[in-house]
């Protein structure tokens, strides 16, 4: 690997002893007592559109984001930048359905999706199966984050043997356990905002700055190979990449905010009208992401990964290292200190929100349900704090021991399954027509199908479903749970012939879920 | 004045912003070409971060024009 890079160093540490400061201090912001669950997990409800904006911002938009997106069109091309029309879809979703979701959930006092299934369709059962999901799916996620750090603390030069090699990551990860334990949400709200001035910093000066010195986008388009350059062109007899590209744009964004973490950043907004002004307002993350994604194609057009100095790098990290090598070839150090800053704090920002909102769930929807019916206040935010440990340790064994591939295999399945929550959690919403245990096999048909799916391609993205002498390839999320939507709707009519859900409550009423 | 009052939670014909918004998004045959270039972009990269632009615009529209 190559030398220790002394001067991006420092400007790492800086920032990243700027944010530990914040975290903790974050404790004190619109104070409130940290004792209580939805204050420690939910800011008590109460941040407001600008907070919100850079909150949700971090929920979406991680470090993993800013590496594996340009990664992808450096190595694949134009199938990458479908995380733009994926991010321009979520905000109506957002606008609309998660707009209700918060009505209903500030008005009965929900924290989770589970919560909320619970209330509406008073099966514990479906609200576990939703809850477990939420925690499965997230773990690899938070995982993946880590990733994202490992690989700008490479760039700076740190490497060694054993214990060593992990160390950077192992102080870095101490630093986020502790400002989540002791902070809450908070924390990562105020966080957000410093990693978002900084990660915009960054896009703006290398998009102006990168193509300048490659001699402008037409030199740098020119030299992205033809068959990278845009999707290949279906035949008569598939639908190809055109159905594989708007499917995983589709499938990723209603996956996005059926993600604990998404609900969290939702949940924490004070008023539905900070979700709509959210809504309008958070595309302007998506076109960063654009920009980083041509980040890509200027490493391509750099040459990068032809020159010495990092092939090390290329080796260890693969294609995730061409933003970071990008970087350090066409920045001074000072300044690739601060671009690896927003990236290592653009990691810690969604891992603190995603095991909060993992302790959450576990919180409210295993523990109060199965455990502990009548906590106190105290005993259930600290059974949350815990977790919220617990949760991250995880993850970070997992990063340590085992190969990176197979977290990022992990992750890929981990959109397949959150999204077999959509039907109690977002149709859940708008009608309650549903049988819970209908609901319950068909996430369970789903959860199988979809996972059957991504081995049958050796978890990858699409599956290639065929029909006759056609070919559809789409994301697997989408047909897995689409199988799981009609299993439900099949078998909706037979449970309730059975009679078996008569009893069941709705706590929920037609008004609570507007405004 | 009490059309609003009625829309309250249900259908606006404004949502068809947001149809339109998913329909371009979704259909890649519409954008998978590289001329007309701009700027030396092709059009595949420079039209999706356009309607990045015109979907917040929508989306703004739709929130000034349906109240709550």
């Amino acid at each position: 690997m190559q030398e220790l890079n002394w001067v991006a160093l420092i400007i790492f540490i800086l920032l990243f002893g700027f944010i530990t400061w914040l975290g903790f201090a974050a404790a004190r912001w619109r104070r409130g007592d940290l004792d209580q669950l939805h204050e420690w997990g939910l800011g008590g409800r109460r941040f407001g559109t600008v907070v919100t904006w850079f909150l949700v911002g971090g929920d979406v938009y991680t470090a993993y984001t800013f590496i594996a997106v340009p990664a992808l069109a450096f190595g694949a091309g134009a199938v990458a930048f479908f995380a733009v029309p994926y991010t321009i879809i979520i905000y109506p979703l957002m606008f609309l359905i998660f707009r209700r979701l918060w009505n209903v959930c500030h008005k009965h006092g929900y924290m989770t999706a589970g919560d909320f299934v619970k209330g509406r369709f008073g099966n514990r059962w479906l609200a576990l199966a939703v809850c477990i999901t939420g925690i499965v799916a997230t773990m690899p996620y938070i995982a993946l984050q880590l990733v994202g750090l490992q690989v700008v603390i490479g760039a700076m030069g740190i490497s060694g043997n054993g214990l060593m090699a992990d160390l950077p990551l192992l102080i870095a990860f101490v630093i986020l356990a502790a400002f989540t334990y002791s902070s809450g949400l908070r924390a990562p709200a105020s966080i957000a905002i410093v990693k978002d001035i900084l990660i915009y910093i960054t896009a703006f000066a290398a998009v102006i700055v990168i193509p300048y010195q490659l001699g402008g986008f037409g030199k740098i388009f020119a030299s992205v190979p033809a068959e990278k350059l845009l999707l290949a062109v279906p035949g008569p007899e598939s639908t190809g990449a055109y159905s594989a590209y708007a499917t995983l744009a589709l499938g990723s964004a209603f996956a996005l905010f059926l993600y604990p973490h998404s609900l969290t950043g939702i949940l924490s907004a004070s008023s539905g009208k900070v979700i709509r002004r959210n809504a309008a307002m958070l595309p302007g993350y998506t076109f960063m992401l654009g920009l980083l994604a041509l980040f890509g194609f200027f490493a391509i057009a750099s040459g990068v990964n032809k020159l010495p100095e990092y092939a090390a790098g290329f080796k260890h990290f693969g294609n995730n290292f061409a933003v970071p090598a990008l970087l350090l070839h066409s920045f001074p150090s000072w300044f690739a200190g601060v671009a690896f800053a927003a990236i290592g704090i653009g990691a810690l920002v969604p891992a603190a929100i995603m095991s909060i909102a993992a302790a959450n769930l576990y919180t409210r929807n295993v523990h109060r349900e199965f455990i502990n019916k009548n906590p106190t206040d105290k005993q259930e935010s600290q059974v949350a704090k815990w977790t919220s440990l617990i949760v991250k340790l995880g993850a970070l064994i997992f990063i340590l021991f085992v190969p990176t591939k197979y977290a990022i295999q992990l992750q890929l399945l981990g959109g397949i399954w959150i999204i077999q929550t959509l039907p109690p959690v977002i149709l859940g919403a708008y009608t309650r027509w549903f049988n819970s245990w209908a609901l319950l096999i068909g996430w369970a048909v789903g959860t199988f199908a979809g996972t059957s799916m991504a081995i049958a391609v050796k978890i990858a993205n699409t599956y290639p479903l065929h029909v006759g002498d056609h070919t559809f390839p789409a994301y697997a999320a989408v047909y897995s749970v689409l199988l799981n939507l009609l299993v439900a709707i099949v078998l909706t009519p037979v449970f309730n012939a059975l009679s078996a859900d008569k009893t069941r409550v709705d706590q929920t009423v037609a008004s609570d879920y507007q405004a | 004045m009490n059309t609003t009052e009625k829309k309250r939670g249900g259908w606006s014909w404004w949502y068809l912003l947001f149809v339109i918004q998913f329909a371009v998004a979704l259909w890649p045959p519409f954008y998978n070409k590289a001329e007309p270039y701009l700027f030396g972009i092709p059009f595949f990269y420079w039209f999706q971060m356009l309607w990045v632009i015109v979907s917040a615009v929508f989306t703004a529209i739709v929130y000034f024009a349906v109240k709550e």
